[in-house]
């Protein structure tokens, strides 16, 4: 039916919800689809629990709310285990692994593609940039928006001066992905 | 083409508290006062951010009632002005919304609803103040409230909102929800000649014939801003034409009735409705806000199981759709109302409605309905 | 008798709406004057001031000055007015009200005003009790007076209006009685021509309300007792210029300093289109 539900989870800090804004704005203003991001708050912005639901698609957007999402970007253990059950069935998982714990037990029926982001972005000396590298491995993974838009949604998103180390970080997450696909794929075959 | 920094003509990723600035600006606000609350300080914080690169004046006031009177002042001196709140700051704000209404001024009061009473549920969506927003202020009045449904709209509406309060001298209600404030999509800011921005009837008259309220027989009378030279007298009081208290049963009647009639008498030119498959519908759902979204997708379920169910969307609820409401009762079997509350509008739409269909409320507090939630009670109607 | 001589005030005031509504003795209509006198005096564009005010016996002052006028609610005219600063700082806003719209309902907004330095003129009608309601005591009422609310004598400690003023950052603290008319007028003169919040208290007499269940004689009795009773005291800390029922009132001018409004220190980053 053309629309991809995408759902975000995470602790407050990690910027999860600039991740769901960045896919969103690449989706409604550079690919020219239509996106909702609508987002839920705790009292404090810090530490908590929190999450990103966004809907692309083609067609005009009404119920805006993501019961049952198709994609689950989870950077936290906390998200993972309160937002995997309503993954649907072969519904892609997008984890950082070093977040989740390794040793999880993931659902068969659900694609799972794991990338330790958040070590990677120390390794970078910017733990923030974590969500950025999830942007790239998302975009490696998933074809819901193009590689570009997402490149112009980070860089009109984020403070000034800041462009290089995070595009830099998309990369490394985006090449992350892409070894991660092709690994998968020659396993298959 | 010049240009205009309170105009970021162009694409946007907006949410709606952000919209609903930038619509504002646009239409040439320059004065905000407000006091921070969740879920509306998303507004605030646009405001004092590009207030001062158009020339404009943010202030953060100490609580509500000043953040009313501030921009009853501001607009009394010419500049548009708005506030933008949640629940208990409207609470605040009621009886300053009445003096707005009794002195004829001009401006916007953006409620983006929570649940309540009391603090109640300040990050989750509510559609609990819609009465309060007919009736919150003491007194008679008619009441000028918008119901956006989007970020798009939260621009919109808030253009349109500055234009009713300026033709029509009154306070103008934006009663958003949780929802639609906090929800980021696609906004289209249009160039700066295709927006419609109207400003206030002036007097044409020397400020010696000047006559505060003298209407003409327009309803509305001119306005003479602070500072103009026409020597403003205006009071909460009951008042007559030359702006003077008047303590007497006539002049009491006299104006209530034209505060009233302003707006009764103007409904053709307030009120808008969206229809959606209505015209063989024998099931109408009625919704305003973020569950008519819901509804959208309800009714094309619905459509697609065969039955015949059509939308009709309030984008402006007060003044209320009366007669859109009757015509509708009378070829529907039933009409179906989704609220974020316990039953608000609904019984408007059973007054309207005569008994000429069955109305079902289906009530819910704090989410959102889901559409399947709307298309069960669609599939389940008894008529 | 010349039916056509008019009154050399008779431009800045509303001569059709007169008789006035207050009571044989209250001090308003001297405050009133005061004010008029010393707009009169100050030179200014009187299309250029505005006044405004809230609820109460004092509240129906702007009703009467033939400028623009603002009769607001209850404790609202301090917001009111700085909405009207804000938006055209051209003008010259004073809120003229009493003490219990002032301090009471609106002393919120009476602090935060004077803390940001918004720049008005506010005059304060304190005359100790709620007038237009009958007499009931308020935030200003002495210990021990006697009002319709207070009959066993009012156990509430009272504001000091100057201090409270001063402490909030004021910057022009005075205080006169209705008896100080010249003194009272050079200061409210004083205030057009200062930039920021001042703040001026006048005691006044109601002897309709508050002088008669205090024993306070008619109206010219409370003026004597100004007489006798006040003492100037110019620059005094105002923490010491505690008034009570039947004590010296000491008056003067006692806070009169400079710092930047709010309007100089919003960020200027464009001229208004």
């Amino acid at each position: 039916m053309g629309q991809t539900e995408i759902k975000l989870g995470g602790f407050g800090g990690q910027g999860i919800i600039l991740a769901g804004y960045i896919i969103g704005k690449a989706a409604a203003l550079y690919d020219k689809k239509n996106a909702t991001l609508t987002q839920s708050y705790g009292p404090e912005s810090r530490g908590g629990a929190c999450s990103a639901k966004l809907i692309v698609s083609d067609e005009e957007i009404d119920y805006p709310e993501v019961l049952y999402p198709n994609v689950l970007i989870v950077m936290s253990k906390e998200a993972y285990l309160k937002f995997s059950p309503a993954l649907i069935e072969n519904g892609s998982l997008l984890y950082d692994d070093d977040m989740v714990e390794n040793n999880i037990e993931i659902d068969k029926s659900v694609r799972a593609y794991a990338i330790p982001a958040t070590r990677m972005a120390e390794d970078l000396g910017k733990k923030i940039v974590a969500n950025i590298i999830m942007l790239g491995f998302f975009a490696a993974i998933m074809a819901v928006v193009t590689k570009r838009s997402l490149e112009e949604a980070i860089k009109t998103s984020i403070p000034k001066g800041s462009e290089e180390l995070n595009l830099m970080a998309f990369q490394k997450g985006f090449e992350y992905g892409r070894k991660l696909v092709k690994l998968q794929s020659d396993v298959k075959s | 083409m010049s240009h205009d920094p309170a105009i970021r003509t162009g694409e946007h990723f907006l949410n709606g508290d952000e919209a609903c600035a930038e619509g504002a600006l646009a239409c040439g606000c320059r004065f905000f006062a407000g006091y921070p609350i969740t879920p509306a300080t998303e507004i605030a914080e646009t405001m004092s951010r590009r207030l001062p690169e158009v020339g404009g004046v943010y202030i953060q006031m100490e609580d509500e009632l000043a953040s009313m009177n501030a921009i009853l002042g501001a607009s009394s001196a010419g500049v548009k002005a708005m506030t933008s709140t949640s629940g208990p700051g409207f609470s605040l704000m009621m009886e300053n919304i009445g003096l707005g209404i009794m002195m004829e001024i001009p401006c916007v009061v953006v409620n983006i609803q929570r649940g309540g009473p009391s603090t109640g549920l300040p990050t989750m969506v509510g559609q609990q103040d819609m009465m309060q927003a007919r009736w919150g202020s003491h007194g008679d009045y008619e009441m000028i409230a918008l119901c956006p449904w989007s970020p798009q709209e939260m621009f919109d509406f808030a253009i349109r909102a500055f234009n009713l309060s300026e033709k029509y001298r009154i306070p103008v209600l934006i009663m958003a929800d949780e929802v639609v404030g906090h929800m980021t999509e696609k906004v289209v800011i249009p160039p700066k000649e295709e927006i419609i921005r109207l400003y206030r009837k002036k007097p044409q008259v020397p400020s010696n014939e000047y006559i505060m309220y003298e209407t003409n027989g327009s309803l509305v009378p001119p306005m003479a801003n602070a500072g103009d030279g026409y020597k403003v007298i205006t009071t909460g009081l009951t008042h007559n034409e030359q702006g003077y208290p008047d303590m007497t049963a006539e002049a009491h009647e006299k104006l209530i009735t034209r505060l009233c009639n302003k707006i009764l008498l103007n409904k053709a030119d307030i009120v808008e409705v969206e229809e959606r498959e209505l015209s063989d519908a024998e099931v109408v759902v009625v919704a305003y806000g973020s569950p008519a979204r819901s509804a959208v997708l309800a009714i094309k379920k619905a459509r697609e199981q065969g039955i015949k169910a059509g939308l009709l969307r309030l984008r402006t609820v007060w003044p209320f759709p009366e007669a859109e409401i009757l015509k509708l009762a009378k070829q529907a079997k039933t009409i179906i109302v989704p609220e974020i509350n316990k039953g608000q509008i609904v019984r408007e739409i059973e007054r309207c409605a005569k008994g000429n269909c069955e109305v079902i409320l289906i009530s819910k507090l704090a989410l959102i309905h889901t559409p399947d939630e709307i298309l069960e009670v669609i599939k389940n109607r008894r008529l | 008798m010349n039916h056509n001589e008019v009154h050399p005030m008779d431009r800045l005031i509303r001569a059709d709406r007169m008789p006035h509504i207050w009571c044989p003795g209250c001090g308003l209509g001297t405050n009133f004057t005061c004010f008029l006198e010393a707009l009169n005096q100050s030179g200014l564009d009187p299309d250029k001031n505005v006044i405004v005010s809230g609820i109460g016996c004092t509240g129906r002052v702007p009703g009467y000055t033939n400028i623009d006028s603002y009769h607001t609610t209850h404790g609202r005219a301090i917001p009111f007015a700085t909405g009207l600063k804000l938006a055209n700082p051209e003008l010259t806003v004073t809120v003229f009200s009493g003490d219990g719209d002032l301090f009471a309902i609106g002393g919120n907004h009476f602090i935060h005003a004077a803390r940001r330095n918004i720049d008005l003129k506010i005059i304060c009608v304190n005359n100790f009790n709620y007038g237009m309601t009958g007499g009931q005591f308020g935030c200003t009422t002495p210990l021990g007076a006697k009002t319709t609310t207070s009959p066993y004598g009012n156990y509430e400690h009272p504001f000091n209006l100057v201090q409270m003023a001063a402490a909030s950052g004021a910057v022009y603290v005075a205080r006169w009685t209705s008896l100080h008319v010249r003194r009272l007028t050079n200061s409210i003169k004083e205030t057009f021509a200062k930039k920021g919040f001042t703040f001026i208290e006048i005691i006044s007499p109601c002897p309709v309300s508050f002088g008669r269940r205090n024993k306070l004689g008619e109206g010219l009795d409370e003026m004597k007792y100004y007489q006798e009773n006040s003492v100037i005291k110019h620059g005094i800390d105002p923490n010491e210029a505690d008034l009570n029922l039947n004590g010296k009132i000491i008056v003067g001018k006692f806070i009169d300093i400079d710092k930047p409004t709010f309007l100089d220190n919003q960020p200027k980053l464009q001229t208004p289109d």
